[in-house]
């Protein structure tokens, strides 16, 4: 199933499909590994709501949903 | 011979560095940027190597200044060796920047650090295939333990004697004969790191793209066929994504990782830290701690607990900053008390007989010291104040008085390591200034004035509030190092972003309540340009320190009417008001910019490093230092010079009424006139002290006292009294505060930033005097006049907001 990083729950993990930002977010996602293939977990919201933190290729990365709305994701 | 260190943030470049050069580190600015260049030396190699610590990057990209900085100094200072930090517990994305420094025509070494951490994980990295894979060495480290770094300087120093040529992980890349093609231009052109440069032109870079157009046309055909693919033909894309996926396919074999099911610990920390309720009551809870230790006289709370909320008033809570030292509350209690008791017994005769029994106390003392064949003690016993005297005479005059000195007993908690090491710092140049009175003594008026009133007692305003911003420094540091400050961002970020700041903002702005110099330099933590700008220039309005006093003083005059520690209050409040509303201004009729991206990495936690925080506070104490020692000092000289002599200096010396200051007050008088605090023949003096306010705030008192105006003596309004309130809250804070602003400021951002502060005063203290002028006289239009600047306020904040919505539909 297909849905954007910004619509998925705390837990939920899913694999990149594509980018569909422009510019400086998008080059920003690409350097931060955010990249068709990788594993994305999503860890937690921050207090308001927005950011949300995401374990990437091991580390920890956290994007705001607006960001997060550019990443289409396949849910495992 | 030079080297550079490069690698992710975070990856322990500045450990590196401060292991390897120790003493040598000197900290200096790139040129057009403020992004910190580290330089030093190594020694142990028989010659001598110059290290640069380059900013930390994720890329190679041009989108950050630290990008392009780093970016360039390898393209043209060619180092003899690039020493590339990679992060051994996060392989996958350091490595990302490493495929890329690969491709220049530079030596390389890859320094495989945190490797202390990876085996006491029970995991393993294989550096002997790594390198194999990489091509350049590969060395284990660890910064932090001192182990490994003599051995990757040694050899980077065996591969910068020789040359490397560029080799990229994009080869097997159906798109790599684009590439090949504009190399072999490249080559022909005879440029250096032909690979890189081609790759970037491949890949559209801005710059290069723009430099060599006729590259540009060579592939534009080639990159035709791309169009349909999955990235839609976007190079970037392409490149990025096949890095990753190299890295991906070939670096699994070389680490071996335990799964482990437990979580770790910075996983544990970070689950209470950053917990969506707790979160932010313990971000509040622990700014507080940090600004308690730096600021309170009151460690324990004993003063709150034993008075109860008698202790409480206005004037204790504004003490939280000032942080006074025993013997000022000792004076401030004693003289309180005399005061009170003259008033009880005598009421309107209370100054008279005070002034009597002063001056008789004060007689007796000077006799006394006669007697002894010492020096008089008090020159002028006609206009003695009780503040002016000692306070064994003034215990002498209770005494006298009738009263009982066991009755004052202030209760004094104990000073935080804050207030207690700048009372230390008070006691040096206290005696610094004595010392330099007894040197001055035989040297003509205006020398001895040089250097005690203008050089010293300036030296002194400035270097009293050191130890307290060295203080708040360190504890940022602590938060920085440990993980906790990206955190806050990320708490913060969303609040924050309707002023088009990021919540990274937010420290800055908060120490901007202690001190704005720290404040602005914390701001170097921001990573877009104009953030900065915007941070520094909202700083000044969360009223610092030094800014008490000038609200004490008034709370005193304007009282009455309303209640003093109320008008304390709002001034805060305002600050905090006006400073939210110019963010929004700013944002509305400024260049919109495309919303600063928010994507970055949460490091795991660190126990902070001791000898990190040590070098991270001597290079702040060595940059503030040399601020205070040349600009401030200037500036501060100039106004000593100028509220001593009048304009025919070469006449000598005059009082301050008289001088090239006063008369410049008299100008400004006028230019303030619609502002209302400058009506009446006194007016001249409180334009003076908005001058004398840059060398230090608290000043601003200091000098309207030596012209005869005391929170007794102000015969202003209300209105006038708010006016000349928020003029003095938003106008330009002090020197060392410009200093700061300068320093940390892009050029042009500077300038606006001091008109911005000099409008804002301007504006601000006409709406407040003209809207309190009206509500002391025509009650009816002042509430009208009020709700019509509520509600522009209102439509401001609507306007923003859709102008917000439509650049982030674009
Ligand atoms: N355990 C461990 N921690 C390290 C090592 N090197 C650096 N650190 C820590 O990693 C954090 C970031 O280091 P720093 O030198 O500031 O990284 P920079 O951003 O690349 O300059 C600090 O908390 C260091 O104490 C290491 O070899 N082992
Ligand atoms: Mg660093």
């Amino acid at each position: 199933m297909e849905k954007r990083l910004n619509e998925f729950n705390v837990g939920e993990k899913g694999i990149v499909r594509k980018i569909v930002a422009e510019g400086n977010i998008r080059r920003r996602l690409f350097d931060m590994g955010v990249t068709p293939g990788a594993n994305i977990i999503v860890k937690k919201f921050a207090s308001l709501g927005d950011p949300i933190e995401v374990t990437i290729r091991g580390y920890e990365l956290t994007l705001r949903k607006s960001e997060a709305e550019c990443v289409l994701m396949e849910v495992e | 011979m030079k080297f550079a260190l490069a690698g992710n943030p975070n990856s322990g470049k500045t450990t590196l560095f401060n292991a390897l050069t120790g003493a040598t580190a000197h900290v200096g600015n790139w040129p057009g940027v403020t992004v910190d260049k580290r330089e030093g030396s190594y020694k142990k190699l028989g010659e001598k190597i110059d290290i640069v610590d380059l900013p930390g990057i994720y890329s190679l990209s041009p989108y950050t200044p630290e990008e392009i900085v780093a970016r360039n100094f390898i393209v043209d200072e060619k180092p003899d060796c690039v020493i590339n930090i990679v992060d051994a517990t996060n392989l996958e994305r350091n490595l990302y920047l490493t495929t890329q420094l690969l491709e220049m025509d530079v030596p390389v070494v890859v320094a495989l650090n945190m490797m202390d951490v990876v085996k006491k994980s029970g995991n393993e990295v294989n550096a002997t295939e790594l390198s194999k894979k990489l091509g350049v060495p590969v060395v284990e480290l660890s910064a932090l333990r001192n182990e490994g770094i003599h051995d990757v300087m040694k050899k980077a120093y065996e591969v910068a004697k020789e040359n490397r040529k560029g080799h990229s992980v994009l080869e097997t890349e159906d798109f790599y004969d684009l590439i090949t093609k504009v190399e072999e231009k490249f080559v022909e052109l005879g440029e250096s790191s032909p690979l890189f440069k081609a790759i970037k032109i491949v890949e559209g870079d801005e710059a290069l793209c723009a430099k060599y157009p006729q590259l540009v046309e060579l592939i534009k055909s080639d990159k035709e066929k791309y169009k349909d693919n999955d990235f839609g033909g976007d190079f970037e894309g392409m490149v990025a994504d096949a890095r990753y996926r190299y890295i991906t396919a070939n670096y699994a074999d070389t680490i071996k990782k335990i799964d482990k099911k437990t979580e770790s610990k910075s996983d544990k920390i970070d689950k209470v830290m950053t917990h969506r309720i707790f979160a932010i009551p313990l971000f509040i809870v622990i700014m507080f701690v940090v600004f308690h230790l730096v600021f309170s006289e009151d460690l324990f709370f004993i003063n709150g607990i034993s008075k109860g909320n008698a202790g409480i008033s206005g004037e204790t809570a504004i003490n939280v900053f000032t942080g006074m030292g025993y013997d000022d509350i000792y004076l401030e209690e004693m003289t309180g008390v005399i005061t009170e008791k003259y008033e009880e017994d005598f009421g309107d005769e209370a100054d008279d007989k005070l002034n009597s029994a002063i001056s008789y106390v004060a007689n007796k003392v000077n006799v006394e010291l006669q007697a002894k064949g010492e020096e008089i003690r008090y020159d002028d016993i006609d206009n003695l104040a009780l503040e002016d005297m000692e306070i064994e005479d003034l215990q002498e005059l209770l005494v006298y008085s009738g009263g009982d000195v066991e009755e004052v007993n202030p209760v004094i908690g104990i000073p935080s390591p804050g207030v207690f090491l700048q009372s230390w710092m008070g006691f040096v140049t206290g005696k610094l200034i004595d010392l330099g009175a007894m040197i001055s003594e035989t040297w003509p008026a205006w020398l001895s004035g040089l250097l005690c009133d203008g050089l010293l007692s300036g030296l002194d305003a400035i270097f009293s509030f050191l130890p307290q911003i060295l203080l708040l420094f360190l504890f940022i540091a602590i938060l920085e190092d440990s993980g906790y400050m990206a955190r806050v961002a990320f708490i913060m970020d969303r609040a924050f972003r309707g002023l088009g700041l990021s919540g990274k903002a937010f420290i800055p702005l908060l120490m901007g309540f202690g001190c704005s110099v720290p404040a602005m330099m914390a701001t170097k933590t921001l990573e877009e340009e104009h953030e900065r700008d915007m941070t520094i220039r909202l700083t000044p309005f969360f009223s610092c320190g030094a800014k008490a006093p000038i609200w004490a003083m008034l709370a005193v005059a304007v009282a009455g009417s309303f209640l003093g520690d109320i008008f304390v209050f709002s001034i805060y409040l305002l600050g905090i008001v006006v400073a939210i509303i110019s963010a929004l201004l700013i944002k509305a009729f400024g260049k919109v910019k495309e919303v600063p991206p928010f994507i970055m990495e949460l490091p795991a936690y660190h126990a902070p490093q001791f000898k990190n925080l040590m070098a991270h506070l001597w290079e702040k104490l060595k940059h503030f230092v040399y601020k205070a020692s040349t600009i401030i000092t200037a500036a501060i000289v100039l106004i000593w010079f100028l509220s001593n002599f009048g304009w025919a200096f070469w006449q000598g010396m005059v009082g301050i009424e008289d001088s090239i200051l006063a008369s410049l007050g008299r100008v400004l008088q006028y230019i303030y006139y619609p502002l209302g605090f400058t009506w009446g023949s006194e007016g001249w003096k409180y334009s003076v002290a908005t001058i004398t306010g840059l060398i230090a705030k608290e000043d601003v008192v200091a000098t309207m006292a030596t012209l005869g105006i005391t929170e007794k003596t102000i015969a202003l309004s209300n209105a006038q009294i708010y006016a000349f309130a928020s003029y003095n809250l938003f106008t330009l804070p002090c020197f060392a505060a410009i200093g700061a602003a300068y320093g940390d400021s892009s050029k042009k951002g500077f300038w606006i930033t001091l008109l911005w502060w000099l409008g804002c005063s301007y504006v601000v203290s006409l709406i407040i005097f003209w809207l309190g002028y009206l509500f002391e006289h025509v009650l009816v239009v002042g509430i009208i006049v009020a709700l019509l600047l509520v509600a522009t306020i209102i439509l401001l904040f609507v306007y923003t907001a859709k102008k917000r919505k439509k650049v982030l539909a674009n």
